[in-house]
C-alpha cells in the first residue's frame, strides 16, 4: 500500500494540535478561577480562599508547564509538514504566531513567576494583579491562535499575488468574519472545562469527606457558573453555526447530514452518511427542526452538501458524527446544571454520593467535546486549508514522502505517550495530595523558590521514596 | 519603507537571537551530554541545580526565534524545515525529553536513574541534531525556486555527522567550564580536568570542519581564499580565546574559563556567518529574497522592539538572582 503524505500529515497535525489542546483549554479556564479566588481572598480575608487558591495554582503550573512543552512542536509543525501554506501565509500568519509567542513570554517574564512564586513575598495586592494579569496573557493568547484560526476558515484581508498571500488590511484579516464567533465559542469552553474539572475534583474531595469547608464552596460557585454557561453555550454555537452557514455552507450541511438543497430539513439525530452513494443509509430525525433552527422557518432552504462536487466534500460521516458528540456533551452538561440546582434547593447538593460521582465521571466530558468540536470545524473545511483559496494538498511540503511522515507520526505519538503518562500520573498525585492544612499553609510563603520553571510550583514528589534511600 | 532596510534589521536579530539560543541552551545541553561521566550523584544534582533556574528562559530564544522566522524570513522556514524534517523531529523529542527530565527529576527517587538517561540523551540528540543544521546550512540546499526538492536524508552527510558531533563536544565544552563557574571542590575539580580533552577535541573538529568547508561549498572557498580579507581576524580571535581558555584553566581561574568558551563560540559563529553573506538560504537564496512582505516584517518589529528588551532584563535578572556557587546537598528538591 502507497503511505499518503497528504493524509499521515493530517493525522499527525491532528494528533499534536490535539495533544497540545488538552491543556490551554483548561489553564485559560482555570487561570481565571484562580484569580477569582485571589480576589475573593483579597476581599474576604477568609483563610479557605487561599487554600483553594494555593492548590489550584499548583494544578494549574503543572498543566502551564505540560502545556508549553507541547507547544514547542506545534511552532514547527507548519514548516516540516505544510511548508507550501506556511511560505504562502507566512504574510499573514507569521506575525500573528509570533504575537502569540510574544505575549505567552511577556506573560511569562513578568507575571506567571509572581503568580507562582511570589506568594508572601510581594503585597498581597501585587500577587492578586499578577494573577489577573496571567488570567488575561491567556485569553490574549487564544486571541492570536483563534484569529489565525479562523482566517483560515473565513480568509479576509489579503490579496493572493504571485501564489502568496499579502495583506492589505490588518484589521480585516484579524477581526476576520468567524473570529468572534469561534473566540467567544472557545473561551466559554474552556471556562466550562475548567468548571467541570474544578467541581469534579471538589467532588471527588468531598466524597472522601476532606477539607469539607473549602471544597463545598468551590463546588457550590462552579455549579452557578455551569448553570449560567453551559445554556449560554448553546446559544453561542447557534450564532456560530448561522455564521458558518453564511460562509461555510458545505460544513453545516456535512454537520447535518444533509445531501441535497431542499427545505423541511429533519434534524437528524442517528444516521449513515454514506460518501460514495452521496446519500444516508439509515436516517432517524425530527422533520424539519433543522430548517427551524438554521433559518427560523419550517420551509427554510439549506443548501445540501452536494452543492459542491464529491472531491470538494468534508468527510462527512465524521463531521456528523462528531458534532453529534459535542452536542450531546452540552446538553449533559446542562443536564447536571440543572440537577445541581435540583439537589442545592433540597439541601442535598454537597452529600447526594449519585451527584458527586456523575461529577468525578463529567471531569473528562469536557475535554472530549472541545476535541470533538474542533474536529467538526476543521475537517469540516476539508479539502480547504485556507477556505476557497488553498487546499490541504496545495500547502503540504512537496518533498515529504509518506515514508518520513509515518516516521513523525509514530514518534511523536511515542514521545508524547510518555510525556503525557508522567504527566497525567504526576497531576494525580497533586491532586490526590489535596490542600495543605492551614497551618502549613503559612509555613510555604517563607520558601525560597527558583522563578521560571512552572512545575517547580509543586512540591509533591513524583514516585514514593526508596526505602533503602529515605 | 525606503527609509530602513528592515531585512536588515530582522537579520541582526534573528542572528542575534541564534547566538544567544546557542550559548545559553548550549551550557545546560553540555552538562546533559557530560552527565554520564560525572564523578557521583552529588556532583549530578550540583550540574543540574547549576542550571535549572535559567534553563527554561533559554529555551524561549529557540520559539522566538522559530516564529521570528516564518514572520521576517518565511523562505528559511518553508526550506530548512522539510530539508531538516527528520532532524527537526529528533530534536524536538530530544528537548521534550530534556525537558521532563529536568522537572520530574528534582520530584523523583526510584525513578532518578531514567530521568538522568532522559536528560542525558535528550541533550545530546538535541545537540547533535543542530549541529547538523549548521552543517547543512555549510552544505546548501537543493532548492527549485522557493521550494526544497530534496530528500529526507539529504541534510545526513559525513560532514553534518561531524559538524554534529563538533557541536556535541562545543556544548559539552561550554557546560564544563559554567560547571568551572558554578561548582566548587570536587566537581569543580573534576571540571577543571575534563576542559582541556574537551578543548583538544574542539579545536580537532573546528580545525577538521574549516579545512573541509571550502571543499564542500565553493562559494566559501572563494569568500576565503580569492583574496586575503578582514575575515581572517574571526578564525585567529577564535584561536585566541581557546589558548586563553587552556591558560586559566592552568591556572585554575573561576570565571575566565566560562567567558573564553563564549568568545570561541562567538568568532566561530561570527566566521560562519561572515562565509555565507548575505545568502541565508544557501545556495543562492539572500536575506532579501527569503523576506516576508515589508508590512509584515514592520507590523512584527514593533511587538519585537517592546518584548526583547523585557526578556533580555529579566534574563539578567534571573541569572543576577541564582549568581554564585552552587554547593553540594544545597538547592531544592
Amino acid at each position: 500500500m502507497e503511505l499518503d503524505p497528504l493524509l499521515l500529515s493530517r493525522l499527525q497535525f491532528a494528533f499534536v494540535v490535539s495533544f497540545h489542546a488538552i491543556f490551554p483549554v483548561f489553564t485559560i479556564g482555570l487561570a481565571s478561577y484562580i484569580a477569582l479566588l485571589n480576589g475573593l481572598f483579597y476581599k474576604t480575608e477568609n483563610p479557605a480562599w487561599d487554600r483553594l487558591a494555593l492548590f489550584w495554582t499548583k494544578v494549574f503550573a503543572v498543566v502551564f508547564g505540560m502545556g508549553v512543552v507541547s507547544g514547542i512542536v506545534m511552532s514547527f509543525q507548519f514548516g516540516t509538514n505544510w511548508s507550501n501554506f506556511s511560505y504562502a501565509s507566512a504574510n499573514f500568519l507569521g506575525p500573528i504566531l509570533s504575537y502569540e509567542v510574544v505575549t505567552a513570554f511577556f506573560l511569562e517574564a513578568a507575571f506567571l513567576g509572581v503568580l507562582l512564586f511570589g506568594r508572601g513575598k510581594v503585597p498581597q495586592g501585587v500577587h492578586l494583579f499578577a494573577a489577573i494579569m496571567v488570567a488575561i496573557g491567556t485569553f490574549i493568547s487564544s486571541f492570536w491562535i483563534l484569529s489565525a484560526n479562523s482566517w483560515m476558515h473565513t480568509p479576509a484581508g489579503v490579496e493572493l499575488i504571485d501564489g502568496r498571500f499579502h495583506v492589505t488590511s490588518w484589521i480585516a484579516a484579524i477581526f476576520n468574519p468567524s473570529f468572534w464567533y469561534r473566540f467567544v465559542h472557545m473561551g466559554m469552553a474552556s471556562f466550562l472545562t475548567g468548571g467541570f474539572v474544578v467541581a469534579g475534583v471538589s467532588a471527588w474531595f468531598l466524597l472522601r469527606g476532606r477539607d469539607v469547608d473549602a471544597n463545598r464552596k468551590a463546588l457550590s460557585m462552579c455549579l452557578w457558573l455551569l448553570l449560567v454557561l453551559a445554556p449560554a453555550q448553546a446559544v453561542v454555537g447557534d450564532f456560530h453555526g448561522l455564521n458558518t452557514l453564511e460562509y461555510q455552507p458545505t460544513k453545516v450541511a456535512a454537520m447535518e447530514g444533509n445531501w441535497e438543497t431542499r427545505g423541511n430539513v429533519p434534524l437528524l439525530l442517528f444516521a449513515l452518511p454514506d460518501q460514495e452513494a452521496q446519500t444516508n443509509r439509515f436516517e432517524l430525525g425530527i422533520p424539519s427542526l433543522a430548517s427551524v433552527i438554521l433559518k427560523h422557518d419550517p420551509a427554510g432552504v439549506i443548501p445540501g452538501i452536494s452543492e459542491v462536487a464529491p472531491e470538494e466534500q468534508p468527510p462527512v460521516a465524521i463531521v456528523f458524527w462528531a458534532f453529534r458528540i459535542m452536542v450531546g456533551i452540552g446538553f449533559l452538561m446542562i443536564g447536571v446544571a440543572i440537577a445541581g440546582v435540583i439537589l442545592r434547593k433540597r439541601g442535598t447538593l454537597y452529600t447526594n454520593p449519585l451527584f458527586l460521582k456523575s461529577l468525578v465521571g463529567m471531569i473528562a466530558m469536557p475535554f472530549v467535546a472541545v476535541l470533538a468540536g474542533w474536529v467538526v470545524t476543521e475537517a469540516g473545511r476539508a479539502p480547504w486549508l485556507v477556505y476557497g483559496m488553498m487546499t490541504h494538498a496545495e500547502g503540504l511540503t512537496p518533498s515529504l514522502t509518506g515514508g518520513m511522515a509515518l516516521f513523525t507520526l509514530i514518534g511523536y505519538v511515542a514521545v508524547y505517550a510518555v510525556v503525557f503518562w508522567a504527566g497525567i500520573y504526576y497531576l494525580t498525585r497533586v491532586v490526590r495530595n489535596g490542600m495543605l492544612p492551614e497551618d502549613e499553609q503559612k509555613e510555604v510563603q517563607g520558601e525560597v523558590e527558583r522563578p521560571k520553571r512552572p512545575l517547580s510550583a509543586s512540591h509533591t514528589p513524583f514516585d514514593d521514596a526508596e526505602p533503602a534511600r529515605s | 519603507m525606503d527609509m530602513f532596510d528592515l531585512s536588515l534589521i530582522w537579520a541582526l536579530i534573528i542572528g542575534f537571537g541564534i547566538i544567544m539560543y546557542v550559548v545559553m541552551d548550549g551550557f545546560d545541553r553540555g552538562l546533559g551530554i557530560l552527565y554520564p561521566f560525572a564523578p557521583d550523584e552529588e556532583s549530578r544534582d550540583v550540574m543540574m541545580n547549576s542550571v535549572a533556574p535559567v534553563w527554561d528562559g533559554n529555551e524561549t530564544w529557540l520559539v522566538l526565534g522559530g516564529a521570528g522566522l516564518l514572520g521576517a524570513f518565511p523562505l528559511v522556514y518553508s526550506v530548512f524545515l522539510p530539508a531538516l524534517y527528520i532532524g527537526v523531529f529528533l530534536m524536538l523529542a530530544g528537548l521534550i525529553f530534556r525537558g521532563i527530565a529536568f522537572e520530574f527529576r528534582f520530584k523523583s527517587h526510584r525513578n532518578r536513574r531514567w530521568w538522568n538517561r532522559a536528560f542525558c540523551w535528550g541533550s545530546a540528540v538535541a545537540a547533535f541534531a543542530q549541529g547538523a543544521v549548521v552543517g547543512a546550512y555549510i552544505q546548501g540546499f537543493n532548492v527549485e525556486g522557493f521550494v526544497y526538492v530534496g530528500g529526507a536524508l539529504d541534510w545526513l552527510t559525513p560532514f553534518t555527522v561531524m559538524t554534529g558531533l563538533g557541536l556535541m563536544c562545543g556544548y559539552a565544552l561550554l557546560g564544563a567550564t559554567w560547571l568551572i563557574l558554578k561548582s566548587e571542590g570536587h566537581v569543580q575539580e573534576w571540571a577543571y580536568r575534563i576542559t582541556p580533552v574537551l578543548l583538544a577535541a574542539v579545536l580537532v573538529v573546528f580545525a577538521a570542519v574549516s579545512l573541509w568547508t571550502p571543499f564542500v561549498n565553493p562559494d566559501v572557498w572563494a569568500r576565503w581564499f580569492n583574496n586575503i580579507q578582514l575575515i581572517w581576524v574571526l578564525p585567529a580571535l577564535a584561536l585566541a580565546c581557546a589558548i586563553w581558555l587552556w591558560s586559566s584553566v592552568r591556572r585554575r581561574s573561576d570565571g575566565q574559563p566560562f567567558v573564553a568558551t563564549l568568545g570561541i563560540f562567538i568568532f566561530t559563529y561570527l566566521g560562519l556567518v561572515a562565509s555565507k553573506w548575505p545568502v541565508i538560504v544557501p545556495p543562492d537564496h539572500t536575506i532579501w529574497d527569503a523576506a516576508s512582505a515589508p508590512e509584515s516584517q514592520l507590523f512584527l518589529l514593533i511587538g519585537m522592539l517592546f518584548v526583547i528588551p523585557i526578556v533580555l532584563t529579566y534574563t539578567a535578572w534571573t541569572y543576577w538572582v541564582f549568581r554564585g556557587k552552587v554547593k553540594v546537598g544545597e538547592g531544592y528538591h
